[in-house]
């Protein structure tokens, strides 16, 4: 890349100082949290200021932190249980809370700038409320048109002055936003032909959930800052 | 009674020129577009769901899968994101190796498309042309990885094995003579290596075949020039990339712009097209087929000469080889973590992109620190691109819809995940 990441986080912080807040990367990547009351905004600012040039959006990606950092296996010690499967049998179709977890739902920008060749990646948390909301960048780049549709879809993240907002790759007449946590791999319903009725059918779903492999999450030491440089790296 | 003005006009999901299932509601008036509706997701199969369900290395044939005629192009978008998070050198052989077969499978894929855009289009001859080449390097991923197609060679770490010494050959049956059973196996005498070069000797010949046949034909021209035209500055708002972008005259490339593996490290050039219409694009993507051409012969003659590991020796990532497990209780142990577990991903997050034949794909990771990614997100070019479509085809005729799929290089395992 012709301009390091630190001189452009040197400028961001200049410009926007607090509204923007980095997040540390491993992977020498930079990331920013902001404000959903700041995106548009900023957004704009990130495009149209020829100091930042960021003329392309990648991608817009829904996210869903419910289960961060929760595992299936017991790894610190022994138990007297036994281990599960990690089999869940709990699936949500609509969510009717009031509000949910202010850091439950975000959206991830991953911004691209042809003109300085650099990236930055963008990310807003979407808020308490039910449905999350958070404003549309459609204005401000095209490309998002079809990524935020996609977001609303597959997370029932709502995107206030979006154009078109429809689902896009669900089935029409779809219930549910599949990608977000508490929905069931497996899905709600099924289709199969109904020879009664002489057409194909939905039905509730007849696989049994399973999980072929627990989700262990291990505190390796390989990666533990102290240890990174020892002999045993 | 008012006069009616415009009607609507279904357009697949069955059709041959729809490029797999696209649904298109297009609104006419006469015979031009007014509005173009894509209809998408009807081969939606949630890979990014499955993904998170499954240790990371159980994903990479999915993969495979998203685009499937540039499949090691995807793979290699998901294992440098994984290595980006777990910090893993790649030894400098498998960089070569995943180099070459990342050309190979541009050609493959640029063959494909320029079969179909052709065929779409009235051109039935470059069909049969293009897949007699494509069949070669069908052998290559055959040779190297045991399928033709889902090939899930790329691991976290380097390639999941060396190339191999020999190239499997026809056998007599009685469909084939003795005399043509030799002449098929005349360039498979030697190691994959040589039937690699062997390929390249005689490719610049086909693509000159090629164009031959289309670049001054006046059908040709007539279906393509100032069909579709995109600006520079639309294409950058529209979140082109690849050839797409490169078709409208903007010079970017991220084999070039933002090196990968051993990019760095040959010497190729970017083709740039002019006026940003079908004709350009076709253009920059026949160059590229010479360009991936060269990068394949330079890769070919550095292999040649530097033997070496082509896997990382980290064996809480990679497993161990088969031999060493039947005396070494370390490696079983590692053995069967690897395979019943998988190795765990230190938190944190990544985004890594590849210049794959269609353009930018990229591969967004988060992970928690478990054995399974917490959210994988990919960035399919063709999505983007399949976005514009209303744009790029309004006012145009519906026999110009055709022209315009094709030459946005749309494959659906990727539009839909």
């Amino acid at each position: 890349m012709t301009e390091s990441n630190e001189t452009l986080a040197a400028r961001i912080k200049e410009r926007f100082d607090t509204r923007m807040t980095r997040v540390d990367s491993r992977c020498g990547e930079l990331t920013y949290e902001l404000d959903r009351e700041d995106l548009s905004e900023i957004a704009a600012a990130l495009k149209e200021d020829p100091d930042f040039a960021f003329d392309t959006l990648m991608d817009v990606c829904g996210l869903d932190y419910l289960t961060y950092g929760a595992d299936e296996w017991n790894t610190e010690g022994a138990t007297d249980t036994g281990f599960s499967r990690g089999v869940e049998r709990k699936p949500v179709i609509l969510d009717e809370a009031e509000a949910f977890d202010p850091r439950r739902f975000a959206v991830v920008y991953h911004l691209l700038s042809v003109a300085k060749n650099a990236r930055l990646r963008l990310r807003v948390f979407a808020g308490a409320d039910n449905p999350p909301i958070v404003d549309s960048v459609v204005p401000i780049w095209s490309s998002a048109n079809w990524f935020e549709r996609e977001a609303f879809d597959l997370f029932g993240i709502l995107f206030e002055g979006h154009p078109d907002l429809r689902r896009i790759l669900t089935d029409y007449g779809f219930i549910g936003h599949p990608f977000r946590k508490d929905f069931p791999l497996t899905g709600n319903v099924e289709v199969a032909y109904d020879p009664e009725q002489g057409r194909v059918a939905y039905q509730p779903v007849s696989i049994e959930p399973r999980t072929l492999v627990p989700k262990v999450i291990r505190d390796d030491n390989r990666y533990s800052a102290d240890l990174k440089d020892g002999s045993n790296a | 009674m008012p006069e009616i003005q415009s009607y609507t006009l279904n357009f697949g999901p069955q059709h041959p020129a729809a490029h797999g299932v696209l649904r298109l509601v297009l609104e006419m008036e006469g015979e031009v577009i007014q509005r173009a509706d894509p209809h998408i997701g009807l081969l939606h199969r949630a890979t990014e769901k499955l993904a998170e369900s499954k240790p990371f290395n159980q994903s990479i044939g999915y993969m495979d899968r998203l685009d499937y005629v540039s499949m090691m192009a995807n793979e290699h978008g998901y294992v440098l994101a994984i290595e980006k998070l777990l910090g893993v050198e790649v030894p400098i052989r498998a960089q070569y190796i995943r180099v070459m077969f990342d050309e190979i499978t541009r050609i493959l894929n640029h063959l494909m498309w320029l079969g179909a855009h052709g065929l779409d289009i009235g051109a039935m001859t470059m069909f049969l042309y293009c897949f007699r080449e494509r069949e070669d390097l069908m052998d290559c991923y055959e040779a190297v990885s045991g399928t033709r197609m889902h090939a899930t060679y790329y691991r976290p770490g380097g390639v999941y094995r060396d190339l191999p010494e020999t190239m499997p050959k026809y056998q007599e049956s009685k469909f084939r003579s003795k005399k043509e059973i030799d002449r098929l196996n005349a360039s498979r005498e030697g190691s994959l290596l040589d039937f690699i070069e062997a390929f390249t000797d005689k490719f610049p010949a086909c693509v000159d075949e090629y164009e031959t046949l289309l670049t001054d034909n006046r059908i040709w021209k007539q279906r393509t020039v100032n069909i579709a035209v995109v600006s520079p500055e639309r294409a950058l708002q529209l979140g082109f990339s690849g050839p797409m972008l490169r078709g409208s005259g903007i010079e970017w490339d991220l084999r070039k712009k933002q090196p990968y593996e051993v990019y760095d490290r040959v010497d190729f050039d970017i083709p740039v097209g002019v006026n940003g219409d079908c004709y350009d694009r076709y253009l920059v993507r026949v160059e590229e087929l010479r360009q991936s051409n060269r990068i394949i012969r330079q890769c070919i003659e550095w292999l040649r000469e530097n033997p070496g590991p082509v896997i990382a020796d980290d064996h809480k990532i990679v497993p161990p080889d088969r031999v060493e497990m039947k005396d070494d209780m370390e490696s079983l142990i590692h053995h069967f973590k690897l395979f019943t577990e998988g190795y765990s991903v230190p938190a944190g997050e990544a985004y890594a992109a590849v210049e794959h034949p269609k353009g930018e794909f990229g591969v967004y990771i988060v992970s928690d620190g478990a054995n399974k990614p917490y959210r994988v997100k990919v960035r399919a070019p063709g999505f983007a691109h399949l976005s514009a479509m209303s744009e790029m085809v309004e006012g145009h005729m519906l026999a110009d819809v055709v022209a315009v799929i094709g030459t946005q290089d749309i494959v659906f395992g990727e539009v839909d995940r």
